[in-house]
């Protein structure tokens, strides 16, 4: 006989799953962002659990900046393959040959931004409504008081004052014509709660989160990756070091920790001894005190 | 830590009241801040010109509210320690903000009421515990802060403590504790600290690290609301959803509301394999013997445990938007996973939520609290609010705007004329109550035991030989050292159930009880030996509802009336023929013969002994007990 408390990890497999199959029951043309993260990565293996035996019933969406790590890129199509999931991308590259986006220019040019533009062209012409997210409450202050459902309106946006209350787990997915949902399942998951079920359930990480050597430069007491995208300033250089990374998103704004850890375990130990939130990797978030909050209400992740 | 459980609580107090000091202080004690988050709270403080850092500043999250120095949403927290995962709903204090407190409390186990001990207690910290009695949380904990500042005095926490435990006896809570603390110093939120040597209780993390959780959570009755029917090919059906309340295994069998169809679980089905067992809170697809037809918005339940089914009943209602409530409107109303039209039949009136009183209504304005009686398109299928949380509550959805409007909780079915026949009964819960798991799982004492817990339910007109039956059964049962539990018709007469008379409502109240009596024993791993005449099907339907499957077995002693009269071991034909008694069964009130007993023992045809090993028999053929 089993016990009736549940060890919390499955609690939170459990409630993921059911709310993914409330979009499946609520909306008609859902999607999956993906993103090359383990947020995702674990995003996709839920939904696949949700569904079983049966397929993942909706495309997973990759906006790809262009920018991309190219072992991002190949576990993503093994991914794909293995779960029998259908794949869709769109290029940032496009829009701004369309002239639809101006691309930023100078040293800390980035992509990161660009991307809202082709999200939500993607998702017009997908005639997405619901896009489903690897958003975590523990992220950062603005993503405290998002919802599980977070209503967006016809232009993509988020009104903080106007978000619908949610009780028990009663999800409102209702709308007007040309409003879509955001859909966070992993909503109450911490950092540390990824890794121990990715632990637990054996699930495989790309590379990039572990320690491997790799050139690197300092700038803005980050370490990024030497890549073509980001030329290097007067007076920077790059150095071999043994690196992971503990986001994985645009080369140009993803910055790695020195870290030795090679296996799950060892990230986890790393983790615990850590003193330095996720995020804090992120150039993109840097930018003024308030900037996660200002990227969603324009339709950002 | 990968064996810890969660515990979701929800905090409470006004601006002043230090909420935000108290959060920010437990995740920095706790080690859940990290460097670069302090860091920016630094700077951030220091521009402000604050003497001190602000906790505060990690909770408050959104511009406008930095801009206002107010929180105005629920915000949610994580930390764990190595004992638990805790996710704190930060709720705002303000009046205006009832709203948001009730969605807080909504998911909640635990509510934190925050006193600044140099008030005591206010209209909102009245406001607070009404609400999470509203949402039946089954722990409150009142933290009464700013000690530092009463000179850490006892008499002044003693006096709040007296106070607000007199306007708690009115609410439906039993669990209230309460600790003083200095958030912003730190005393007996995480450490003890060595202000307040009389006090020798947990600080505040000890005690949300070791409040039982699952309290609030029904483990009796199974409740399965279909999300989806899961259909990838032609061999494989299934329907998915999250259990509701209580649990299920292969082999049960379940009824399917609305149709009413029954069939058999055939498996539970996940992608790590199939379950023995599901129970609530599982994400799970039950594939069923038959193919019935079922799809969202049904529910699967048991065949003898069922919830109540109405397309009118009373509810308490909390308003949460700006347009008021239309009594003339037609609102969307999202249960479980059903969605139907409702309208207001009937506003009884608003509650004022400082003084508790009653107010007659016309309308429900945004934060205001009232009690209606709704009328949906189609029935629910539901247990009062009281009694299961999970098939209790439900949202109102305005389809126009569709916005959320507004919260609800069933309190029952309303009453209609044709509602006053007699039903099988109901389980009422008395409203200053919490149910507790008993800390030793069932699991563990039948182990010990040797054997598992059932109830054998023996049925059958007097002198049908029940009792002669049972004793001797409970004798051998108690020589092979077997932990038994035996509840006789006329010894609960002459004290639990003395008021009680024969008539048919007094009949069914004293199987209700006994049968309540029954399922302690039984949980405490019994198996429990119950000899009632219990003439009504319908009592008897209920006794077995409050089992699960398989351990409820009745056995009904059939013997002619005419050898019973004759037997008359009491005396009793003969007075109930002369008219000396009234209504007794048999006589002059009827009897119905069970129809599905699981064993019929013809006492005129074999002896006691034989009747003893049959069922001795038929225990060890259910693995009840070992065959010897």
């Amino acid at each position: 006989m089993t016990s009736y408390i549940r060890p919390y990890l499955n609690q939170l497999e459990a409630e993921a799953i059911y709310v993914m199959r409330e979009v499946v029951a609520q909306f008609e043309r859902p999607v999956l962002l993906f993103s090359g993260g383990k947020d995702s990565i674990l995003l996709v293996h839920l939904a696949r659990r949700a569904f079983y035996p049966g397929r993942i019933p909706f495309p997973l969406l990759h906006i790809d900046t262009g920018h991309n790590f190219v072992e991002t890129l190949e576990f993503r199509d093994r991914l794909v393959r293995e779960l029998e999931a259908q794949l869709i991308v769109r290029y940032v590259q496009d829009a701004i040959d369309q002239g639809r986006v101006v691309e930023e220019t100078g040293p800390s040019a980035s992509r990161n931004v660009l991307q809202t533009v082709t999200l939500l062209d993607a998702l017009t012409e997908l005639k997405a409504d619901a896009a489903i997210g690897g958003a975590r409450r523990d992220e950062e202050k603005a993503r405290a008081k998002e919802r599980f459902f977070s209503h967006r309106d016809r232009f993509g946006q988020w009104d903080p004052k106007n978000q619908r209350p949610e009780l028990w787990n009663l999800y409102n997915g209702r709308k007007h014509l040309g409003e879509h949902f955001r859909v966070f399942p992993l909503s109450n998951w911490t950092e540390m709660d990824i890794w121990y079920f990715i632990q637990q359930q054996g699930i495989e990480m790309p590379s990039l989160y572990f320690a491997h050597r790799r050139d690197v430069f300092r700038r803005d007491s980050m370490t990024l990756a030497a890549t073509p995208y980001l030329p290097l300033l007067p007076g920077e250089r790059t150095q071999n070091r043994l690196i992971r990374f503990r986001t994985i998103g645009d080369m140009t704004c993803t910055g790695a920790v020195e870290s030795t850890a090679t296996t799950v375990e060892e990230i986890i130990a790393e983790l615990t001894a850590s003193r330095v939130t996720e995020r804090g990797t992120r150039a993109d978030d840097k930018r003024t005190e308030t900037a996660m909050e200002d990227r969603k209400k324009q339709g950002y992740f | 830590m990968l064996s810890g459980d969660l515990l979701r609580f929800t905090t409470a107090g006004s601006v002043d009241d230090g909420k935000s000091t108290l959060i920010g202080r437990l995740l920095l004690d706790s080690k859940a801040i990290l460097e670069d988050t302090l860091a920016a709270m630094e700077r951030a403080s220091k521009q402000r010109g604050d003497p001190y850092l602000d906790l505060a500043l990690l909770t408050d999250g959104l511009r406008a509210e930095r801009e206002q120095g107010i929180t105005i949403d629920v915000a949610y927290r994580y930390f764990s320690t190595p004992r638990r995962k805790f996710i704190i709903a930060d709720t705002p204090g303000h009046v205006q903000y009832t709203r948001n407190m009730v969605t807080g409390a909504s998911t909640a186990e635990l509510a934190i009421v925050l006193i600044d001990a140099r008030k005591g207690v206010l209209t909102q910290s009245k406001r607070h515990g009404f609400l999470a009695s509203l949402l039946q949380i089954p722990h409150i904990l009142v933290a009464v802060n700013k000690m530092d500042l009463v000179d850490f005095d006892e008499s002044t926490f003693q006096a709040i403590v007296e106070d607000y435990r007199g306007f708690a006896s009115k609410l439906a809570v039993q669990d209230i504790a309460f600790i003083p603390i200095s958030a912003l110093l730190g005393d007996n939120v995480v450490n003890r600290g060595v202000n307040m040597p009389w006090y020798d209780g947990p600080s505040l993390l000890h005690h949300l690290e070791h409040v039982n959780v699952g309290a609030g959570r029904n483990l009796v009755d199974f409740r399965f609301p279909v999300q989806m029917a899961l259909r990838p090919h032609q061999d494989f059906r299934g329907f998915a959803g999250q259990i509701a309340s209580g649990s299920i295994t292969p082999g049960e069998e379940v009824v399917a509301l609305p149709s009413g169809r029954t069939s058999r679980v055939r498996k539970i089905s996940t992608y790590g394999g199939e379950l023995a067992e599901a129970s609530a809170g599982d994400s799970v697809v039950i594939v069923l013997e038959d193919e019935l037809d079922v799809s969202r918005g049904d529910m699967l339940v048991r065949r003898h445990n069922l919830p109540q089914v109405a397309s009118r009943f009373e509810c308490i209602l909390c308003w949460m938007n700006e347009e008021p409530l239309n009594p003339e409107g037609t609102y969307l109303l999202q249960h479980t996973t059903r969605q139907v039209r409702a309208t207001i039949s009937e506003l009884n009136y608003r509650i004022d939520v400082d003084t508790l009183h009653r107010e007659p209504a016309q309308t429900l304005q945004l934060n205001e609290i009232g009690r209606v009686q709704l009328t949906t398109s189609q029935p629910l299928f539901f247990d009062p609010y009281q009694i299961n949380r999970a098939t209790g509550g439900f949202i109102l959805i305005d389809p126009y705007t569709h916005n959320t409007v507004a919260a609800g909780m069933i309190r029952g079915q309303a009453q209609e004329l044709d509602d006053i026949a007699p039903r099988t009964p109901e389980r009422p819960k008395s409203s200053n109550v919490v149910w507790e798991s008993t800390a030793i799982m069932r699991a563990a004492r039948e182990e010990r035991n040797g054997h598992q817990a059932a109830m054998l339910w023996f049925t059958g007109l007097s002198g049908s030989g029940k009792t002669t039956v049972a004793r001797l059964l409970e004798r051998r049962l108690f020589a092979v050292g077997a932990q038994t539990f035996y509840l006789d018709g006329d010894n609960v007469r002459h004290g639990l159930n003395g008021d009680l008379g024969f008539s048919a409502a007094d009949r069914q109240e004293n199987i209700r009880r006994v049968a309540e009596v029954a399922r302690l024993a039984f949980d405490h791993g019994a198996i429990v030996i119950c000899t009632f005449i219990s003439p009504f099907e319908r009592d008897r339907k209920f006794a077995r509802s409050l089992l699960p499957e398989g351990r409820f077995i009745e056995i009904f002693t059939k013997c002619d009336i005419e050898l019973c009269k004759r037997r008359d071991p009491k005396g009793l034909y003969a007075k109930a023929l002369r008219g000396e008694i009234q209504e007794f069964t048999g006589i002059s009130s009827p009897y119905e013969a069970p129809t599905a007993a699981e064993l019929v023992i013809e006492t005129d045809l074999v002896s006691a002994e034989d009747a003893v090993e049959q069922i001795i028999g038929e225990l060890a053929r259910r693995g009840i007990i070992e065959r010897r």
